[in-house]
């Protein structure tokens, strides 16, 4: 078992305990308002599974291709230091250039607009 | 035998219980700087100077009755908080003080994989709470989070390439001459407040405050586990001010008194910090679709710009790192 396991397991164990006392230690008195959903005082209307705006699902789409766009570009520090470096920055601003006219479009056809 | 224990055990708790007591602090110490700003004096009752404050606020916290929503999702529930603790404390291993807890190779790296994770507890909050205003608050905490990742990621691939590698430690080496601010100080400006942007920080605690009765994602959460995402929200802020020093305001690691680097490196991580209160007392809050305009717009097409800009010119002025 290696150190950051260790360590985690640590991390872990804290929180856990933290929870455990948290459960244990106050007098707990449930009743049926106390347990029932937050929204200002009335009964809530209709279900809080309730669909969400789909500029929240953009948000993440555009978060998912920025975020392997910089999976691509991590092994940076180490392709840099090849004896072709001028491929690796070729490649590198390729990359980097097509994602950026992909957020230009994007920018353009007002998928950032309120992207809220 | 020995070793053992010392080496699992001893050490790691040695790490993470003055973390929790200088997190304590901190929420003393923002309620005492916040006031002053505001020319009152914060909590002064409790202790002498209110130092005995946080110990206060911890023991109400967990001896108030925990509300478990009989609608929630009850394993969800206890189990955001417990995450949201789990990584905040985690993400201090790997951190250079000068010598971290648990020496990796890649340290950025696997510090980035796991403050992604934290949006798994807003999330896992917000849904299990079953409740509108608890979910609508976490989606918009989500989306506020994974937007200013992009730009955290692209930033700190920009000073990685200048500094030659994933591992911290090389960055010590790195701003032996110089700090790393004064060549990168654009990307510090951003990358300062992306990490105000990530830790839900004022001004962009619109999850927080939003209209401020109701916490956001928090709201069905009281006593013992909302005190668990109250440390790891104050230790997520500790960690990314430490890391803020890490990679740009070096400390020298002078090599026969390593602990003249820690004083230096956490003297600046609480300068640092305050910075941050001071900005909660200055600024009104962000509206939230100028905080997706600030990244989608600003930050975003700057760092790309940036990106290639620090790949290319240490390529073309041979000034590339050596490579370890």
């Amino acid at each position: 078992m290696n150190l950051i396991i260790a360590f985690m397991l640590m991390t872990t164990l804290i929180p856990m305990a933290l929870m455990l006392i948290s459960f244990w230690l106050p007098m707990m008195t449930p009743d049926l308002e106390k347990l029932s959903p937050y929204e200002c005082g009335f009964d809530p209307l209709g279900s809080a599974r309730l669909p969400f705006s789909i500029r929240f699902f953009l948000v993440a789409i555009l978060f998912l291709l920025f975020d392997l766009e910089l999976a691509l570009l991590l092994p940076l520090p180490w392709s840099s230091q090849l004896p072709l470096r001028n491929h690796t920055f070729f490649w590198a601003s390729t990359i980097l250039i097509y994602l950026t006219l992909g957020l230009i479009y994007e920018w353009q056809q007002g998928g950032l607009e309120w992207a809220e | 035998m020995l070793p053992t224990i010392m080496n699992y055990i001893i050490n790691p708790l040695a790490l993470i219980i003055p973390i929790l007591l200088a997190v304590a602090l901190l929420t003393l110490l923002e309620r005492k700087i916040i006031g002053y700003m505001q020319l009152r004096k914060g909590p002064n009752i409790v202790g002498p100077y209110g130092l005995l404050q946080p110990i206060a606020d911890g023991l109400k916290l967990f001896v108030k009755e925990p509300i478990l929503p009989s609608t929630s999702s009850q394993i969800l529930f206890i189990l955001s908080p417990m995450l949201a603790l789990t990584l905040a404390l985690t993400l201090w291993a790997p951190l250079p003080l000068p010598s971290p807890a648990a020496d990796l190779n890649l340290n950025i790296l696997f510090i980035l994989a796991l403050s992604s994770l934290t949006v798994y507890s807003l999330l896992g909050s917000g849904w299990a709470s079953n409740s509108k205003y608890a979910l609508i608050g976490a989606l918009r905490a989500v989306a506020q989070t994974i937007s200013y990742e992009v730009t955290l990621g692209l930033l700190l691939l920009c000073i990685i390439i200048l500094s030659g590698g994933f591992n911290l430690e090389t960055f010590n080496v790195t701003q032996e001459n110089m700090w790393l601010i004064l060549p990168s100080w654009p990307l510090a400006a951003m990358w300062y407040v992306s990490t105000l942007a990530e830790t839900n920080r004022s001004p962009f605690d619109l999850t927080e405050g939003e209209s401020e009765l109701v916490s956001g994602f928090n709201v069905e959460y009281a006593g013992g586990p909302f005190a668990l995402f109250f440390l790891a929200e104050y230790a997520n802020i500790l960690l990314m001010n430490t890391l803020s020093v890490i990679l740009f305001l070096g400390s020298s690691n002078t090599l026969f008194s390593p602990e003249l680097m820690t004083t230096n490196l956490m003297t600046k991580t609480a300068l640092l910090s305050i910075l941050f209160l001071w900005v909660r007392a200055s600024y009104p809050r962000f509206r939230y679709d100028q905080l997706m305009h600030l990244t989608w717009k600003s930050f975003l097409p700057l760092t790309l710009a940036m990106v290639i800009w620090h790949l290319a010119l240490p390529i073309a002025l041979t000034g590339l790192p050596p490579q370890l």
